[in-house]
């Protein structure tokens, strides 16, 4: 059974359609991060499930069960769902226990209790009950949003950009961390980014969102391997567009000569773009059979730790191209460049 | 399971609290608007200009008074460095705290025939009377002005300073640095960036002005407000009281527009640098003793002087003013003003938190409507007070009559008047405390809130209030503090026999004995004190 399904929802904020015909399924259990640049519905999307705003059409189902659409309407407070906000969100009036027991209804006073010390347990946060908000490390603070969020046992879990405001030092150390407490009380999990460094960390599947659309929504290896747009291939890391013609399910001709696909595909059109990251260039040392077309020119270099990363200018776009260990060019220096076989993304025209 | 776009019942009250606020404005202008009243063709054929003159002169002179004291004060405490500056800059405010009408009587009884002043010249130079010498009459309308602009040059000279502390600098040094003299700089440049600051300020002196009654009416000055007082309780003609109320709101209009126009352009205005806490002037020598001297000047005719009078009255009385009427009058205008202060707040509560949750168009209307009566003269809205008062007394009278019931005046003759006219009045306070620390709360604790099973009513009691204590504290404080001092509509619209501590000290004013209401006037002095504070504390938490 699926934890949260949209249908076709949409939403118009002043006129404008913020979201616009939205579908997405969450299973069972399954975290799902919905990513995409800033100002594409993302955050919108998270409210629409939450009820914090009324989408204008469309159905919201949690648990298999009718929550929202264009004549009925449930009150975030019926919706027993769990969020996590950018900035928290901790009532600064509230010890920590507090916090936590805020959502606890129908308990008593000693289960209410028991279960605060179950949450502070599972954040490590045993000893800090008593403590303020403003007393305690971005972090901490976080573990509190999470605890508070799970106590009630919500159907589902919504968490707005909660990583935006921690150091990169420890993020993803965090990250690990709040993962492995979503899946230990086994919820269901909407996570709302546009770091896809994040995404991939955190989620179980990907949305990738598009003015106020999903775009394709699958595990992070499927969407980065096998990108169904231009969108999704940009969104996911860089690359430079080459013109190639697809001469049969496995090969492609372009300026740079052939180029192989690891896996067969089968186009409609013969025309159109591949899609080439970083990763599947190959500098070396200009060799005598190099044609103009394969020679570039270094035009500056970084260094980054292990090896240096190279600029270059192809088919009028630059890249970053790490060179193969233990090369090494200089600014200037003509190279040869080269495709090595890969499951190559064509865009046809 | 509800329905979308359901009336929500905190719009319900938000409305019906804003249209409640706003009625008795609706009433005066219908009722300004009504056939001619012969009250009203009699005044407009005989005083009625004189009055207009008088009230426009009123406020073109205290303007101009106002900026002749309060400029300079402004750029020397906000550019310069002189012995004293620092208290200098929260004391020049002190007098705000200051009645007119108590700074009038003061400077009447310091400059009378009788006073100690003319006595000392008498002595001085042996003149027997009158006729040997010619002394200014301070009973007169520019005696008018001086006093009232006095107490009002305080809002110009903040606005103005804080205007200029939120310029940058640099132009100034830049400035300079081209050539130009402070002097010059100041014109050229300080002064035309705080224009706004000038105008907003002189806006809000206008207002004051206008609506000030007691020093007019004890200098026997007759302007607007003073004849909508007399049209009223000499004439019993409301709808004369009205239409005269209407050419203030004219005047009053004209005040806001310009407020308005001023500020069109505040956004190229804006500040770049954040507050400056150094200043730019080091003033040595001649210059500083000039500036301290000022200062010193300002601060001891608008302040330290009236206060030592009042201390010397007090003194020399204590008997008499010690008495039981001074703990009766303060008594009741405590609690007068205790009522007024709760209603205003959980009014504004109401209001302020359905336009934090209004998904429904127009949110911000109804703490619109409610607040405009802050804008009223006290006489004016007294007047729009009574007249749907008065009119429900006689509706509720007629309709009862036949039943042998006689209510009398239910609402129009008793606390209530007083106690509505005071809400309406002082609502736009609450509300914008209350606006304030709500802005403070993140908007995502209430989803938090919501998000846990919480109903908007319980956001509001479990999460907002709490965190809004302090902001409803000090919404409470200023509301009860401006109830204390407010005179005009309690002079009209008090119950027979009723006195709050205003009214009873205007009372000894009209009287020429202040000395005996001199406790009662410290009080007033006191509490008006207040206020300040706060406005110190938050202009200290800026810099």
């Amino acid at each position: 059974m699926s934890s949260l399904v949209l249908e076709n929802l949409s939403y118009q904020y002043n006129g404008t359609a913020v979201i616009e015909g939205l579908d997405l399924t969450v299973a069972k259990d399954e975290i799902v991060c919905l990513l995409g640049a800033s100002g594409c519905g993302k955050t919108t999307t998270l409210k629409a499930i939450a009820g914090l705003i009324t989408a204008q059409q469309g159905k919201v189902f949690i648990d298999a069960k009718l929550i929202s659409d264009e004549q009925r309407f449930l009150a975030p407070e019926h919706r027993n769902i769990g969020m996590m906000f950018q900035d928290y969100a901790l009532f600064p009036h509230l010890t920590v226990a507090d916090n936590i027991a805020f959502g606890l209804t129908k308990m008593s006073k000693a289960q209410k209790q028991q279960r605060v010390n179950e949450m502070l347990e599972l954040v490590h946060l045993v000893g800090c009950a008593e403590r303020f908000p403003h007393q305690l490390s971005g972090g901490q603070q976080q573990r509190v949003a999470i605890a508070r969020a799970l106590a009630y046992n919500p159907s589902l879990l919504l968490l707005d950009e909660p990583f935006s405001n921690i150091d990169t030092q420890v993020r993803f150390e965090l990250i690990a961390d709040i993962r492995r407490i979503i899946k230990n009380q086994q919820v269901s999990a909407v996570f709302v980014t546009h770091s896809k460094e994040e995404a991939f960390a955190f989620a179980d599947t990907l949305a990738i969102m598009d003015c106020g659309k999903i775009v394709q929504q699958g595990t992070p290896e499927q969407l980065f391997n096998t990108p169904n747009s231009k969108v999704v291939a940009e969104f996911l890391g860089q690359g430079i567009y080459l013109d190639a013609e697809a001469l049969t399910a496995t090969e492609y001709t372009t300026a740079f000569g052939r180029v192989e696909s690891l896996l067969a595909q089968s186009h409609a059109k013969h025309v159109g773009q591949l899609y080439v990251r970083p990763h599947h260039l190959e500098l070396m040392p200009l060799q005598p059979q190099s044609s103009p077309a394969n020679t570039v020119t270094i035009l500056n270099r970084r260094f980054v730790g292990s090896h240096f990363v190279y600029k270059v200018i192809i088919a009028g776009q630059e890249i970053d191209v790490a060179a193969q260990l233990g090369q090494s060019f200089l600014v200037n220096d003509d190279v040869t460049i080269r495709i090595t076989p890969h499951t190559v993304n064509f865009f046809a025209e | 399971m509800r329905f979308k776009f359901s009336l929500s019942r905190w719009q319900f009250f938000a409305w019906v609290i804003g249209i409640v606020l706003i009625t008795p404005l609706c009433f005066l202008l219908f009722e300004s608007l009504q056939g001619d009243s012969e009250v009203f063709s009699h005044l407009w054929d005989t005083v009625l200009w004189d009055y207009t003159r008088n009230t426009l002169l009123l406020i073109l002179g205290v303007g101009a008074v106002s900026c002749l004291i309060a400029l300079p004060l402004g750029w020397l405490t906000a550019y310069c460095d002189f012995p004293g500056r620092r208290q200098f800059e929260w004391a020049l405010m002190l007098p705000l705290a200051m009645p007119t009408y108590i700074i009038a009587y003061v400077y009447t009884d310091l400059f009378d025939y009788a006073g100690p002043v003319q006595i000392t010249l008498r002595n001085w130079f042996d003149w027997q009377s009158p006729s040997d010498y010619w002394f200014f009459d301070i009973r007169t309308l520019p005696g008018a002005i001086m006093m009232i602009a006095l107490v009002l040059y305080p809002y110009l000279y903040l606005i103005f300073k804080t205007a200029l502390r939120e310029q940058s600098f640099k132009l100034v040094q830049a400035s300079q640095l081209m050539g130009l003299s402070p002097r010059q700089s100041f014109y050229k440049v300080s002064l035309p960036l705080a224009r706004g600051a000038i105008v907003a300020g002189l806006a809000l002196i206008s207002m004051e002005a206008m609506a000030d009654f007691a020093t007019v009416n004890y200098f026997a000055v007759s302007t607007l407000t003073t004849a909508v007082y007399d049209t009223w309780l000499g004439y019993y003609s409301l709808t004369a009281a009205a239409k005269i109320s209407a050419i203030m709101l004219l005047i009053l209009f004209l005040a806001l527009a310009m407020e308005r126009y001023s500020r069109r352009n505040q956004a190229v205005f804006e500040r770049q640098s954040g507050v400056n806490s150094e200043t730019l002037y080091n003033l040595t020598g001649k210059s500083a003793w000039l500036a301290t001297g000022f200062c010193c000047a300002v601060l001891f005719f608008a302040f330290a002087l009236p206060v030592a009078v009042l201390i010397g009255y007090a003194v020399s009385y204590a008997e008499q003013a010690w008495n039981s009427a001074f703990f009766l009058y303060a008594w009741q205008s405590f609690k007068i003003a205790m009522i007024v202060s709760a209603i205003t707040i959980v009014l504004s509560l109401f209001v302020v938190f359905y336009q934090r949750i209004a998904k429904q168009a127009y949110p911000l209307i109804p703490g619109r409507l409610a607040s405009t009566g802050y804008a009223l003269p006290g006489t004016v809205l007294a007047i729009a007070v009574l007249l749907p008062l008065s009119l429900f007394d006689d509706k509720l009278n007629t309709w009862l009559e036949p039943m042998g019931f006689s209510p009398g005046l239910l609402l129009s003759g008793t606390l209530f008047a007083i106690i509505f006219a005071y809400v309406v009045r002082f609502y736009a306070i609450a509300h914008g405390a209350v606006e304030a620390s709500f802005m403070r709360i993140s908007p995502s604790l209430d989803m938090a809130s919501q998000s846990m099973g919480k109903s908007q009513g319980q956001t509001l009691r479990k999460v907002h209030i709490p965190l809004l204590r302090r902001g409803i504290l000090t919404a409470a404080l200023l509301v009860f503090i401006e109830c204390m001092k407010e005179l005009p509509a309690a002079l009209l619209l008090r119950p027979f026999n009723f006195e709050t501590l205003a009214t009873h000290v205007f009372q000894y004013v009209s009287d020429e004995q202040l000395e005996l209401a001199s406790i009662s006037a410290l009080a007033i002095v006191v509490v008006g004190l207040v206020p300040l504070y706060f406005v110190n504390r938050s202009m200290e938490q800026r810099s």
